[in-house]
């Protein structure tokens, strides 16, 4: 009976063309906007690490005090000054630091351009803490953290650069005149948006190539390629050691903690800090600390662009009114009928046939506009570099889950959208039609 | 036109009625937020920058190694006299930065030492004695620095050159009575003079974060020679910068190959820099009028859905009207203002719907108010929609031969 009805329902769409191309175009455009919007919208939202999100945490400190920290919220990142103390007490399972860093490469071809490799100085705890990939041996250890010592590791796709893809693990590489012994080669990974480093604007930024010793780094003043900023007070410096003792903040730190109990008395060391601090003269303000996790942490600094909540946004209402234009034109198309309708019913149909009927139309109409909502997601897809950044614009998939969403949109929002005209079509008088007017 | 039986005749259609105001008012509010953001987008990205955009462009030049700042600063002034070289180019300056850059060095500007809070934000420019001519910038009072005054320093030393040349932006916001030449300004490492204003130079920074000090730029006499690089900035004679462009990274490899010029981005003319600076408020206006056309057209085209199948409903009642002396014109005024009716209700809930929408985006995304201007030129465009809409059916039903009145289904 079913295929019956989808079979009338068919051969119902070829009647009036009109009301029915314009039903399908209103349905495809309306669901192919939100498609596409949304599309972007899941790629720049999404968890980039679900399954630690919610153990790995940014702690703060203010460092400003309430007459200079902006609404009252401490700095985005750390100075060294706390963050080597945060590091020597070790108070989490696992914490790094880390500040980008860009070094130039040297190709032994003089044929081939020199290029800037860009990465972090961090501690060794990073590849656990994010649950970094090996292609090819480890990340290094904490021995060769208190060493200093000139250890890297490359990521798959600059060691395909570099080495042909070969293992690589054990070779040297020169970078900026010092030499580096490879202890890792990462498989790809790129999490994004790039949690671990907001505050260097580099939530969408092209995946990381290298990864070296933060205490390297510092003792060889590698300085960081990303953002220093020093608020309006408190010493600067102004040479290389009084600038990593003074104010400024440009490291980002991170701690792993397992449960509740470990995050209440992270909380507490923060504060014990700060208090110190205070005793010692450099705060003259109460502990002002943040502790927050990956997902809080992404929603303060509005991880998420604003272009891309605003159109979609703007496309859900679209969608909306493509619906309300839908249930209109059903409305015609189903009422033109009651005649038909009239007669089946005296005929012995009941309404719940009339019901079926109906509804089985109504879900041809929508699979007609979700095909061609595909189409224009499609289309859609191709033009969001117009929009978005392409950094963003690359992130968007036409996968087969947003295939699958938009069929299912498509046929759901138009069964809904039919069932009030369905509803007036059942309440046709069978006697009223049968008269003549 | 009586209006009397419009609305007795719409009471037998509440439902069409109904959906077509609800269309017309959802729409209203939609077209007019998106009609508005392309508003303040295109007038965002056509802020001025104060610099002879279509003769200038950009090199990005990176140190391979760390060489000293001493080091740095030679090679950098054998670069400037390579490119000063190049056939097609005017003059060139180094910089930390550029206007519409994105990011670079902002500070806090104080007229006292001891001042806790800052008179102003300002963007820091480090320059020499070529930047004003480089970029084309008008000196409106005082004047250029000299040759001799010109010093280097690295990122990390104290910011407190002797001299300083503003942005009349700033010179107006520090000193109200017009008198900034020869004034004192403190930045975080000390006093500076002002010696010099021009009229407009951009912060490099066009976001919101920056939007409180826009105009407001301090230019400094001093090579910023850091291992990390620093940007050339080269004008050219009108109609070489292509030829400039493509001969620069050769020039400068072919004298010093221990740098990085990235493939990508190491060398932009001006309007690169623009369009890579404004390309999220350029992509919204592109999507917001998309969405505007489209979505005018599926409620023209449901207007005339719903119309057509009225007409088609009332055939019979159209034919007795003329074969009782109706002209065709009444006809088709009957159904014009029937829909004037029905848009009239639809705008109204529209103008309502549409601020709230406004209302919720300030709230969320540092919109601004809706202007009226945009509501009445909404109002006014979905108006002439529905009577554009409705036209078609409309002059249909006036063809009805008065002889429909005879006739059964």
């Amino acid at each position: 009976m079913f295929i019956h009805n989808l079979r009338l329902g068919a051969a119902s769409l070829r009647r009036n063309v009109l009301l029915t191309a314009l039903m399908v175009m209103s349905i495809g455009f309306g669901v192919a906007a939100s498609m596409v919007t949304f599309a972007v919208f899941r790629a720049v939202s999404g968890d980039p690490i679900p399954q630690k999100s919610s153990t790995l945490f940014v702690p703060l400190i203010d460092n400003r005090g309430p007459e200079y920290n902006r609404h009252g919220e401490p700095p985005s990142a750390l100075t060294y000054t706390d963050a080597m103390a945060l590091m020597r007490a070790h108070k989490a399972a696992r914490q790094t630091m880390l500040f980008p860093v860009g070094l130039s490469v040297m190709p032994d071809d003089p044929h081939h351009m020199p290029f800037k490799a860009e990465g972090y100085a961090t501690y060794s705890d990073f590849f656990t803490m994010f649950d970094v990939p090996f292609q090819y041996g480890s990340g290094w250890g904490s021995a060769q953290d208190d060493a200093r010592e000139a250890v890297i590791v490359i990521s798959r796709a600059l060691n395909q650069k570099l080495f042909g893809g070969a293992n690589s693990v054990g070779r040297e590489i020169t970078l900026d005149d010092r030499h580096y012994r490879i202890v890792g080669v990462t498989d790809n990974w790129d999490p994004k948006p790039r949690f671990f480093d907001i505050f260097d604007d580099k939530l969408f930024a092209d995946p990381s190539q290298l990864y070296i010793p933060f205490t390297y780094a510092v003792a060889q003043h590698i300085d960081t390629y990303g953002n220093n900023n020093c608020g309006s007070v408190g010493k600067r410096g102004d040479s290389w050691d009084s600038w990593l003792q003074g104010e400024c903040v440009w490291i980002s730190p991170w701690v792993e903690l397992q449960d509740a109990a470990q995050v209440l008395a992270y909380r507490q060391f923060l504060d014990g800090y700060a208090r110190e601090q205070r005793d010692a003269g450099r705060f003259n303000w109460a502990p002002n600390n943040r502790l927050r996790d990956v997902r809080e942490w992404l929603d303060y600094q509005h991880a998420v662009p604003p272009e891309s909540r605003i159109s979609l946004t703007l496309s859900l209402g679209f969608l909306v009114i493509c619906l309300v234009n839908t249930v209109g034109l059903l409305l015609a198309k189903f009422m033109r009928r009651a005649p038909e309708i009239g007669v089946r019913r005296a005929l012995g149909a009941s309404r719940a046939d009339i019901y079926r009927q109906f509804l089985a139309e109504a879900a041809m109409v929508g699979l007609a506009g979700g095909v061609l909502g595909l189409a224009l997601t499609a289309t859609g897809m191709l033009g969001l570099g117009l929009v978005f950044q392409p950094q963003i614009a690359r992130l968007a998939q036409l996968d087969a889950s947003l295939v699958l969403l938009t069929m299912l949109v498509a046929i759901s929002a138009t069964v809904i959208a039919a069932f009030y005209p369905t509803w007036r079509a059942a309440q046709v008088q069978p006697a009223w039609q049968l008269k003549s007017n | 036109m009586q209006i009397k039986p419009i609305l007795s005749a719409l009471r037998r259609h509440k439902a069409g009625t109904f959906l077509i105001a609800m269309q017309i008012a959802l729409t209203l509010a939609i077209v007019c937020n998106a009609l508005f953001i392309i508003h303040q987008r295109v007038a965002h990205l056509s802020e001025p920058t104060g610099i002879d955009e279509p003769n200038l462009f950009v090199i990005k030049s990176e140190w391979v190694g760390a060489p000293g700042t001493e080091r740095v600063d030679a090679m950098i002034r054998e670069d400037l006299q390579v490119l000063r070289q190049l056939p097609g180019v005017q003059d060139v300056t180094p910089s930390n930065s550029y206007p519409l850059r994105g990011g670079g060095w902002d500070d806090a500007i104080r007229l006292k030492p001891d001042q806790t809070q800052d008179s102003s934000g300002a963007t820091i420019y480090f320059a020499d004695e070529h930047f004003i001519d480089t970029l084309g910038l008008k000196l409106v009072a005082g004047r250029n620095f000299r040759a001799d005054e010109i010093g280097h320093m690295d990122m990390r030393y104290k910011l407190a050159p002797p001299m300083v040349i503003v942005t009349k932006a700033l010179a107006d916001k520090l000193f109200p009575a017009g008198d900034a030449v020869g004034k004192t300004i403190y930045l975080v490492g000390g006093p500076a003079t002002i010696v010099g204003e021009v009229e407009l130079l951009q912060a490099q920074s066009v976001s919101q974060w920056a939007s409180a000090f826009a105009y407001r730029s301090v230019i400094i006499p001093e090579r910023l020679a850091i291992s990390l690089g620093s940007f050339y900035i080269v004008r050219t004679r009108p109609g070489q910068l292509d030829t400039a462009m493509r001969a620069a990274g050769k020039a400068l490899f072919a004298h010093n190959p221990r740098r990085v010029i990235n493939e990508d981005d190491g060398i932009l003319s001006f309007s690169e820099v623009r369009s890579r600076a404004y390309e999220s408020d350029r992509g919204m206006a592109i999507l917001m009028g998309v969405i505007s056309v489209v979505l005018l057209a599926v409620t023209a085209a449901g207007i005339v859905g719903l119309t057509s199948f009225w007409v088609g409903q009332r055939r019979r009642q159209i034919g007795v009207r003329r074969a009782l002396g109706a002209t065709r014109r009444d006809i088709l005024h009957y159904f014009m203002t029937e829909n004037l009716l029905i848009s009239g209700a639809g705008v109204v809930l529209g103008v309502v719907l549409a601020l709230v929408m406004n209302l919720w985006m300030v709230t969320h995304f540092e919109m601004h108010r809706l202007s009226l201007a945009y509501l009445v030129g909404g109002v006014v465009i979905l108006l002439l929609l529905g009577q554009g809409a409705v036209l078609a059916p409309a002059l249909r039903a006036s063809r009805v031969p008065p002889v429909e009145a005879t006739r059964s289904v």
